[in-house]
């Protein structure tokens, strides 16, 4: 988003201030303090939001949208404000946003609401043999599987936008692969393995030539860019909590407020419905329709503080410092004989994958283990992307606000020593 | 980065690796990783098997020759990690020549002290070479790296429907 000047990146003395907010970072693995550059798989979480989830669950526990007591109206009251904050952290309206375990929970609720919607009376919602479901070759197995599986229960054919030898989207190709029979277009915004940030809107402006309903996965951008969802236009969206510096098993699923109104229910039960008798039922509307179930209350409520938290440094901030990362990443490692970064340069968040020639991905994560540095080693949950860029495992370093140029620093030491204890070095 | 020169000159300031580290990656495991043994295609297999650690990619397909109820011959392709690929190459020049019944003997000790957490040592008058894998054990992420050999030749044999071989294999 071109909204002025580029925000400034954040200075050592923040990024200071910001770790001691953090309890695990002082924190020493195999007798060193940890170097934790494993954020795209989950991230660290500041005080704040273990603070928040802790008093929520000492003091006003309760369930929500039931009961007349005082403590279920305050719980429902701010596990109400907490989804109210999601939705103004990434533009939407409070009502579009549906509570989820993860963003995988989230893709899965959209597929098989398609597929339930074989029944609906919404023709737009349908799925039958001759439509297509788009996907792409960069996809993590959660924004994959569910439309493989939704193909297969419904007769659609699944096809994608491949890649170049580079790993980027050929966008060159988008009016081929999306044609008039594409009915759901689903992407991520950033690839888990690249990092690169994906054009949406050339992807979204041809889905909806053809009128197909787009799904981002914003997984990986939730936590490291300022995410306007309205702007982008998409029709649904999904990231996880726990990535973004809030626990386990909270999600987001956004949904377009005309498409979700007209998308059945996945999970149905409890809590998601008006009138119940022996033979039938009648579903709330939206996001209610979707939350059958006790909710994760005091999950919510520390995603809310997650998101207050990232809000106070500015996600303008936040993506600076993740460009600052990724150049010291990229340059960095440009330096080491041997290693192949994936991804093209360019607009990326602070995250590179990379092969070393000689080394198994395992045998570099371990050695860079033994120095309490943490990386991600294997195929990231991307395998249809490793084979086509010929590979079947990288090592994948990812920071976050908490990184420092000090830690990059020895993660690129790290690298290179690997090389002469593994005999690859000259 | 000023004052970087692209060959990394170590600006660490502790050992390379720590003694743990090395006993994981001795050089002996290194040489097999680097000059494998057994990595040939059997003209005449009586079964093998393939094996994919789903979580790395590692993957590998073992064959064996038994006659007579001895192995006579190992062969096996694969890719993946230092140690899984050093666990093959050890793991065949162990147990080529030897009896069924003893290599179903030895594929279950080397499980016990593999899943030990370093608690039970490989005997060495029984593993011989094979002992450098001792130090997998404390790390448990990289047993399943060791096993991978192990369990395809586990599968093998036991599709060679030579159970107990005093008539010899089939």
């Amino acid at each position: 988003m071109n909204t002025g000047a580029p925000e400034t990146a954040l200075t050592e003395a923040e990024v200071t201030a910001i770790r001691a907010d953090f309890p695990i970072l002082t924190t020493r693995v195999n007798g060193h303090p940890l170097v934790y550059l494993d954020s795209a798989a989950t991230s660290q979480k500041p005080r704040m939001v273990l603070d928040a989830e802790r008093d929520f669950t000492e003091n006003r526990n309760s369930a929500v949208h039931r009961g007349a007591h005082t403590l279920a109206a305050e719980a429902t009251e701010e596990f109400e404000a907490a989804r109210a904050t999601v939705a103004r952290f990434v533009g939407v309206d409070a009502d579009e946003i549906v509570w989820t375990s993860n963003a995988t929970e989230g893709l899965n609720l959209v597929a098989y609401a398609l597929s339930n919607a074989t029944f609906a009376v919404d023709d737009r919602l349908r799925l039958s043999p001759g439509d297509e479901i788009v996907v792409t070759e960069q996809e993590h197995h959660a924004n994959l599987v569910p439309w493989q599986q939704l193909a297969l229960r419904t007769g659609a054919t699944l096809r994608f936008i491949p890649v170049d030898d580079k790993g980027a989207l050929r966008i060159d190709l988008l009016d081929e692969v999306i044609t008039e029979r594409a009915r759901v277009v689903a992407f991520t915004h950033v690839s888990n393995v690249l990092g690169v940030i994906n054009p949406v809107g050339e992807i979204v402006a041809r889905a909806k030539q053809v009128g197909a309903i787009t799904v981002l996965d914003a997984c990986q951008s939730a936590p490291h860019l300022p995410l306007a969802l309205r702007a982008l236009d998409v029709d649904f969206a999904v990231f996880s909590g726990h990535k973004l510096l809030a626990p386990t098993g909270i999600g987001v699923l956004y949904g377009r407020s005309a498409v979700l109104n007209a998308l059945p229910p996945f999970i149905t039960g409890g809590s998601m419905i008006t009138t119940v008798t022996m033979e039938s039922a009648e579903f709330l509307p939206p996001p209610q329709r979707f939350e059958a179930g006790t909710q994760r209350v005091s999950q919510g409520i520390a995603l809310a503080a997650a998101l207050d938290y990232l809000g106070a440094i500015g996600m303008g901030r936040v993506a600076a410092h993740g460009r600052q990362v990724s150049h010291r990443l990229l340059d960095g490692l440009a330096t080491i004989e041997g290693v192949r970064v994936l991804g093209a340069a360019g607009d990326r968040i602070g995250l590179a994958s990379f092969d070393v020639a000689g080394i198994h991905a395992h045998d570099v994560g371990q050695f860079l283990d033994d120095r309490g540095i943490a990386v991600r080693v294997g195929h990231h949950c991307a395998q249809p992307l490793h084979r086509r860029l010929g590979l079947t495992a990288t090592t994948r370093a990812s920071g976050s606000i908490y990184t420092t140029d000090a830690e990059i620093d020895l993660f690129l030491q790290a690298v290179a020593d690997a090389r002469s204890f593994f005999g690859v070095a000259q | 980065m000023p004052g970087r020169s692209s060959g990394w000159p170590s600006e660490w300031g502790g050992p390379v690796s720590s003694e743990q580290l090395n006993g994981l990656y001795q050089q002996l495991i290194l040489d097999h990783s680097k000059s494998p043994h057994g990595r040939v295609t059997l003209e005449h297999p009586t079964a093998s098997s393939h094996q994919l650690n789903p979580t790395c990619g590692d993957e590998i397909t073992l064959s064996i020759q038994v006659d007579a109820g001895t192995i006579a011959h190992v062969g096996w392709e694969g890719h993946g990690c230092t140690i899984s690929q050093s666990s093959a190459s050890l793991l065949s020049s162990l147990v080529e020549g030897r009896e069924v019944d003893d290599t179903r003997l030895l594929l279950e000790e080397f499980r016990t002290a593999l899943r030990s957490r370093g608690a039970i040592e490989l005997d060495e008058e029984r593993f011989g070479d094979a002992i450098a894998l001792n130090g997998v054990s404390r790390y448990v992420a990289r047993v399943k790296c060791a096993m991978l050999a192990w369990v395809a030749l586990e599968h093998a044999l036991a599709d060679t429907g030579d159970n107990s071989s005093p008539r010899g294999g089939s």
